[in-house]
């Protein structure tokens, strides 16, 4: 397992900000068009995290014109440019799928975010 | 053709350059030491053993100790002959290590495969079963078919494909792209899945 991780090393990010299950997180994505790139930002509650190592990632859900919308980040793809902390969420539960059926109203209730 | 033995460690995944994700397997390859060379004239081929995976002296029987002290070797636990073996030219006791690779290479990496025990022709050679569970039957979903005719030819075939032993055998993988090769604590990256569990010996060639 040792050597697994001495590979790893080289790949897994040391600066990604410590956040939680129940933040607000603005993710800086790194998007490839033909030979130019751009960054485009996604703003939503983190409603699960998992994995370790290269393994890990989170879903992020954000509603957009009325439509939910959950994104999957490898947490050290080098996709991505930037994590910033919105907001601290406060809640009780490692996996929030249950936001899924809330109005915007409750979640921001739920998660703290007043 | 060049070549080292190895052993499994596990798979992770690496970024390339485009930052997408490669799946590969870490292999601890080498040090191997050269612990015989065959020549035509003496023993009708040409083939270098390498040695591979040390281990302490007292497991050494004697024959193996008098090989392993006439290259000046230490005792390993792992000899293979490579036919074909070019590249530098080679004496005995000198080390190969895993830098004879280079990002990119094609290798192919021959191991032995997970042993699965007795299983059925199912799993073995993905038969498809032959009925349903329902219209009065229900024991019929694995089963293997008609295994021949009757009267004619009065046998069944050699080689008619059954349940048995399933795994534990020698698997080559073919054209795995070597993705990272880190000299310093021997191991090497290739794409892609290999044979085997973890700790397996596996033999890489080029």
């Amino acid at each position: 397992m040792d050597k697994i991780k001495l590979v790893e090393a080289a790949f897994v990010k040391a600066d990604v900000p410590e956040f939680k299950v129940g933040d607000t997180l603005n993710v800086h994505v790194r998007v490839v068009e033909g030979d130019k790139e751009r960054i485009q930002q996604f703003q939503g509650v983190v409603i699960g995290r998992r994995g370790e190592g290269m393994g890990a990632t989170f879903t992020v859900r954000k509603v957009s014109d009325g439509v939910g919308v959950e994104r999957i980040f490898p947490l050290n793809s080098p996709r991505i440019a930037k994590i910033e902390k919105v907001k601290e969420g406060g809640v009780r539960r490692a996996r929030l799928y249950y936001l899924r059926g809330l109005a915007a109203k409750q979640i921001r209730q739920k998660t703290g975010n007043n | 053709m060049s070549g080292i033995l190895g052993k499994k460690i596990g798979m992770t995944s690496v970024y390339d350059d485009n930052g997408i994700s490669i799946p590969c397997t870490v292999i601890e390859a080498g040090p191997c030491y050269v612990t015989q060379i065959r020549t035509k004239d003496k023993d009708g081929y040409d083939a270098i053993q390498l040695g591979f995976d040390e281990k302490p002296e007292r497991l050494v029987n004697k024959a193996l100790k008098g090989h392993f002290q006439k290259v000046g070797a230490k005792a390993l636990r792992l000899l293979r002959e490579f036919r074909n073996f070019n590249g530098t030219k080679l004496e005995l006791g000198q080390e190969v290590k895993v830098d004879i690779f280079m990002k990119g290479d094609v290798v192919d990496v021959m191991a032995k495969s997970k042993g699965r025990g007795f299983q059925g022709v199912v799993k073995r050679h993905h038969f498809s079963g032959v009925g349903m569970t329902t219209h009065g039957q229900s024991d019929r979903v694995r089963a293997p078919g008609s295994i021949g005719g009757s009267s004619y030819p009065s046998r069944v075939f050699k080689g008619m494909r059954m349940a048995g032993r399933m795994g534990f055998e020698n698997v080559t993988v073919k054209n795995l792209t070597v993705v990272k090769v880190i000299p310093e604590s021997n191991l090497l990256l290739v794409k892609g899945s290999i044979p085997g569990a973890k700790n397996t010996y596996v033999t890489i060639t080029k």
